[in-house]
């Protein structure tokens, strides 16, 4: 099994937002001109994530999954007589929780963290239509997370992975003018290829071994035990 | 009572004028949704591996545009502005859920491999761009043919990655093996066609990074042609 350090780091980078699934480019490539902006966006994702992950988690297995409202009568649970699957509506379920919780994220900031308020206030809204959210709710949904906590912990560990994304293409959009692009790839075109490099850099970080991998370990193991056994014979 | 009434809303204009037309060709070059306005490409490069899975990914947008918008359009004196985003994201989620299960039903490889992918066009800049900036201020018929034209511009794009990316990744289109097998054959112990002579399929192609990459020296062949959208920096 995976630890919740596995999921966290995994999320942070072998399995990063941007390099690994484009999710989020539009905001990524719009509000990355400035590194101060880049910030700015990159701390409401990692707060937004970190609340609707969790949310949606208890959603998915406590409504949605087959199975689930096994909590209301044991009739509707896995096996019983009334199954109830409600899994086809995962979608519009989790699209509806992340647009009321940055409405209400948005409120509450604003009432409690003016400060807060002030530097992500713009940014707040624009994300209920960032893909990485729903991104986000979606691998969870299909990796299955066993507890709260690994999910929580996949979703700030890909908040922060879309953050250090952002503030990295922005601090290099913002060097780049200074360069000599040819003028057909100026803006869109050399932003598209640096993050397709970046990611070729981030790639590397596929090969880190994690906790999850032994089971591979033990099973070469036990073909090699076989061979043996076999030249026994 | 229904001829008259038809008659009655009978369109000034002709239904194919010139304005109709440019509806549909424009999204197509030079004001194309993912090369010039920079929407859409969250979940769209990431399927961009094998053309199959490009073409029903935009088949599903096609569909999920054209309803989507007229959909939309029809609503547009109901809905309040301050909810606006969160209708059109029913709306949408409405639509997509009727595309994921189709394509379960139809096709269910396709449907196994797009996996989170579908869900995604939820929150597709491109349709929820086309909402805000066209079939809110317009007519259910010229919705429909923005729809159309801005769907077909990036379902071009989309199997032109596609492609490039399947034909030097695998050597396949459409899963048909086009340059010869590189399995060596049981046989003889060849391979056959160019693989024989020592062609070698770059595997890098297969990589998400490349996929930006290709979209970016799109974007560099379509500037350098119209230098009117160069951009500053």
């Amino acid at each position: 099994m995976e630890s919740t350090l596995d999921i966290f780091v995994k999320a942070i980078f072998s399995e990063n937002m941007i390099f690994a699934y484009f999710l989020g480019m539009c905001s990524y490539l719009a509000v990355s001109k400035t590194v101060k902006t880049g910030v700015g966006l990159g701390a409401a994702v990692i707060f937004v994530l970190g609340i609707t992950v969790p949310i949606n988690y208890l959603l998915e297995n406590y409504v949605l999954k087959e199975g689930a409202l096994e909590w209301l009568n044991e009739a509707y649970g896995k096996g019983g007589e009334k199954t109830i699957d409600l899994s086809f509506l995962s979608f519009i379920m989790f699209i509806a929780v992340i647009a009321s919780m940055v409405q209400l994220v948005e409120m509450l900031v604003e009432k409690f963290a003016p400060a807060l308020y002030g530097a992500l206030g713009i940014f707040l809204p624009l994300i209920a239509v960032n893909c990485s959210i729903l991104g986000g709710a979606l691998f969870m949904q299909d990796r299955q997370y066993s507890t709260i906590l690994d999910a929580t912990a996949f979703g700030i560990g890909s908040g922060i992975g879309w953050f250090l994304a952002i503030v990295a293409i922005a601090a290099i959009r913002e060097k780049i003018r200074y360069s000599n692009v040819p003028p057909a790839l100026r803006g869109l075109g050399i932003t598209f290829i640096i993050t397709g490099l970046m990611g070729i850099a981030f790639m590397s970080f596929m090969g880190i071994k994690y906790g999850g991998d032994k089971k591979e370990k033990a099973e070469v193991v036990k073909t090699s035990q076989v061979i043996n056994d076999q030249i026994q014979e | 009572m229904s001829d008259n009434a038809e008659n009655v809303k009978a369109p000034k204009e002709s239904l194919f004028s010139k304005k109709n037309k440019k509806l549909i060709t424009e999204p197509l070059g030079d004001n194309n949704p993912i090369t010039i306005q920079v929407l859409g490409i969250c979940s769209a490069l990431a399927i961009t591996v094998q053309v199959e899975q490009a073409f029903w990914m935009s088949v599903s947008v096609i569909f999920v545009m054209i309803f989507g918008n007229l959909i939309i359009s029809l609503l547009r004196n109901l809905i309040p502005s301050r909810v606006r985003i969160i209708v059109q994201l029913v709306v949408v989620a409405s639509l997509v859920i009727i595309v994921n299960e189709l394509l379960q039903a139809f096709v269910p490889d396709v449907s196994e491999k797009l996996s989170v992918f579908v869900g995604l066009i939820i929150t597709n800049c491109i349709i929820m761009g086309r909402f805000e900036a066209f079939a809110m201020s317009n007519k259910p018929f010229p919705s429909i043919l923005d729809a159309i034209g801005n769907a077909l511009g990036y379902a071009w794009i989309l199997i032109v990655v596609a492609l490039v990316r399947e034909v030097f990744g695998s050597g396949k289109i459409w899963g048909y093996e086009i340059f010869g097998s590189n399995i060596p054959d049981e046989a003889t112990g060849k391979m056959t066609g160019l693989y024989e002579l020592g062609y070698v399929n770059n595997n890098m192609m297969i990589l998400p990074p490349m996929a930006l990459i290709v979209v970016g020296v799109i974007i560099w062949v379509q500037r350098s042609r119209n230098k009117e959208l160069v951009e500053e920096h």
